[in-house]
C-alpha cells in the first residue's frame, strides 16, 4: 500500500498536501483508486466556489461506480487539474501525482485535525 | 462464499475477487478496460463456472420444456442447436433467462444464471411434479459430476481454442453460431455474452484448471466480471436482475424475440402476456455530454418518463452507453435527457446493440 508519509489524509480516502503558499492540494489515495478500478470520468468544481469541510466537491467515476470527493477543510477552490478531467486514467497511474483541486483553507490550523500516514494506514487496515 | 474450481488460478493471476450472488469471482486481474479490449481485439477468457448447467432427461423432456419456457422448444430440431429464452412466472415476469441446448428428444441441457439457480431448480421441480411428466432434472454445478465452464471470446478466440485443444479442432471448427458439439468429456458451444465470436466450453470441474492454463499459454487474456459486464452492455445483451426480473415482462425488456406467442402451445406466463401487451420499449442510450449513465437513473422524454436499467462507460466507444426502458412512443434518433445527480444531460436514443464483432454500430 502506497501511503506517503509527507501527506495528510481524510477518512474519505483523500490525500492533502500543505503548500508553502498556504493552499492545500487534494487528490484521492492510491487505495481509493485501486478500489474504484479504471477511472473514466472526473468532474471538478469551478474555481472560486466555497465549500465547508466534508461537503461534496467533486465526483470520480470508474467503469464500476461513482464516488464523491469531499472538501477536507473549509475553504475556496483556487485551481483544478484539467489533466485529471481530460485523462482520468492518470489517477490510476499515479494517484499522488494526479491531484484534483487546490483550496485556500479558511483556517490553516484545521490541517492538524486530518490523519497522518500512520493513522490512515490503520484506517485502511481496519 | 462459494468458490469455483478455478479460484486458486484467479488468485495466482492477481485477480481482485468480489462477491457476485454468493460466489467469489474475479472482478478484474489488473485493468478491466484492458481486458475488455483484449476480447474486442484478440481473445479473452472468463470463468463462468458459477453459472449452473441443468440436464433435463427422460421421455417427457420436450413436453416439459415446451410448457416451461417462453420460446418454442420445437424450433430445436438439429442436435446441438441452442435456443435463448426466458422462464416466466404465471404473472408473466421473468424468473430467469437461459440457454437450452437440444441433444436429442429425451435429452436437453440448460444453462441458468448463478444467483437464480436455487430458485430456478425449485420452480422447475415444482412444475414437473404439478404436470406429472416423466423427466429428470439434474443440476451439474455441485457434487459428483460437477461441471465447470470457460467462455473464450474474441476475434482470435476460436483459433486459440483449437491450439489449446488440438484433439477437439475437428469437432468444433465446423460449428455454426449457436450450435454445440461434444468432444470427449467437453461440451463446446459457439455461443457467448460479449458480441464477439468464440466458444463456451463446459467440462468436468477437475479438468478446468488444465484448460485454463493451456489457454493462457496460447495468449488468451483472463478477464473478470467487470469486462464481462461492459462487453455484454456494448453488445446490447440483457443482464438478469438488472434489465429484467420477476416483476418485468419480457416484452418490456427487449426479449419479445425470445417469446413465442404464435404457436398454439401453452406455457407458463402466456396468458399474462396476452392480457398485458408491451408497455415500454427497451432501447439504447448514448450520452452526448460527459458523464456516466448508471442503472436506475431517470430518463426524461417528451413522451413521458423512462429508466435506465444498465449503464456504464463503453471502452470501445469511449463514451457512456446504457440500456433503458422508455415510453412506447420514443423513437430511435430522439434526444432525451437523463437525470445525473443535479443535472439533466442529453442522450440519443439508439438501437440497443452498440458494438458487434469489434465494430461500432450506432
Amino acid at each position: 500500500m502506497n501511503i506517503p508519509s509527507d501527506l495528510k489524509y481524510t477518512r474519505n480516502h483523500e490525500w492533502v498536501r500543505a503548500e508553502a503558499d498556504g493552499t492545500i492540494t487534494v487528490g484521492i489515495t492510491d487505495h481509493a483508486q485501486e478500489l474504484l478500478g479504471d477511472l473514466v470520468f472526473v468532474e471538478l468544481p469551478d474555481v472560486g466556489v466555497e465549500f465547508s469541510a466534508d461537503q461534496e466537491v467533486a465526483v470520480v467515476e470508474s467503469v464500476k461506480a461513482a464516488s464523491d470527493v469531499y472538501a477536507p477543510l473549509t475553504g475556496s477552490i483556487v485551481e483544478v487539474n484539467p489533466i485529471a478531467v481530460d485523462s482520468p486514467e492518470v489517477v490510476n497511474q499515479d494517484a499522488y501525482a494526479a491531484w484534483l483541486f487546490k483550496m485556500q483553507p479558511v483556517a490553516a490550523a484545521d490541517l492538524d485535525a486530518l490523519l497522518d500516514a500512520t493513522a490512515y494506514q490503520q484506517l485502511v487496515d481496519a | 462464499m462459494q468458490k469455483t474450481v478455478l479460484n486458486e488460478d484467479h488468485r495466482r493471476s492477481g485477480a481482485r475477487m468480489v462477491d457476485f450472488g454468493g460466489w467469489e469471482m474475479p472482478l478484474h486481474y489488473g485493468s478491466q478496460i484492458e481486458e475488455h479490449h483484449a476480447v474486442r481485439r484478440d481473445a479473452g477468457m472468463f470463468d463462468v463456472s458459477h453459472m449452473c448447467v441443468v440436464d433435463i432427461t427422460g421421455l417427457d423432456s420436450a413436453a416439459f420444456l415446451r410448457r416451461l419456457i417462453a420460446n418454442n422448444i420445437d424450433r430445436l430440431q438439429v442436435a446441438g442447436k441452442a435456443l435463448y429464452s426466458a422462464m416466466l412466472n404465471e404473472a408473466g415476469g421473468v424468473i430467469d433467462d437461459l440457454i437450452v441446448y437440444y441433444l436429442d428428444e429425451s435429452n436437453y441441457r440448460l444453462v441458468i444464471n448463478a444467483g437464480t439457480a436455487a430458485k430456478d431448480l425449485r420452480w422447475m421441480a415444482g412444475r414437473l411434479a404439478d404436470w406429472q411428466l416423466a423427466a429428470t432434472i439434474t443440476q451439474r454445478r455441485e457434487g459428483a459430476g460437477a461441471l465447470a465452464m470457460i467462455a473464450v471470446q474474441g476475434p482470435n478466440a476460436r483459433q486459440k481454442v483449437w491450439q489449446a485443444l488440438p484433439d477437439c479442432r475437428s469437432a468444433c471448427e465446423s460449428l455454426q453460431p449457436f450450435f454445440a458439439a461434444r468432444c470427449g468429456d467437453l461440451f463446446i458451444a459457439r455461443t457467448g455474452y460479449t458480441g464477439e465470436d468464440g466458444y463456451e466450453i463446459t467440462l468436468p470441474a477437475e479438468q478446468a484448471s488444465e484448460l485454463w492454463t493451456a489457454l493462457a499459454d496460447t495468449g488468451v487474456q483472463p478477464c473478470g466480471l467487470g469486462a464481462r459486464d461492459t462487453l455484454r452492455l456494448e453488445a446490447g445483451m440483457n443482464l438478469y436482475g438488472q434489465d429484467m426480473d420477476e416483476n418485468i415482462s419480457p416484452l418490456d425488456a427487449g426479449l419479445a424475440w425470445t417469446v413465442d406467442l404464435v404457436a398454439p402451445r401453452d406455457f407458463v406466463g402466456k396468458a399474462a402476456l396476452v392480457t398485458r401487451p408491451q408497455q415500454q420499449q427497451f432501447l439504447g442510450l448514448l450520452l452526448k455530454d460527459r458523464g456516466v449513465l448508471r442503472a436506475h437513473q431517470k430518463v426524461v422524454t417528451s413522451q413521458g418518463a423512462g429508466e435506465i436499467t444498465s449503464g456504464s462507460f463503453s471502452p470501445t466507444m469511449q463514451q457512456s452507453i446504457a440500456l433503458a426502458r422508455l415510453p412506447l412512443a420514443a423513437a430511435i434518433g430522439d434526444t432525451v435527457e437523463v437525470a445525473i445527480r443535479d443535472k439533466l444531460l442529453a442522450a440519443r436514443v439508439v438501437k440497443p446493440c452498440f458494438v458487434r464483432k469489434g465494430s461500432i454500430l450506432v
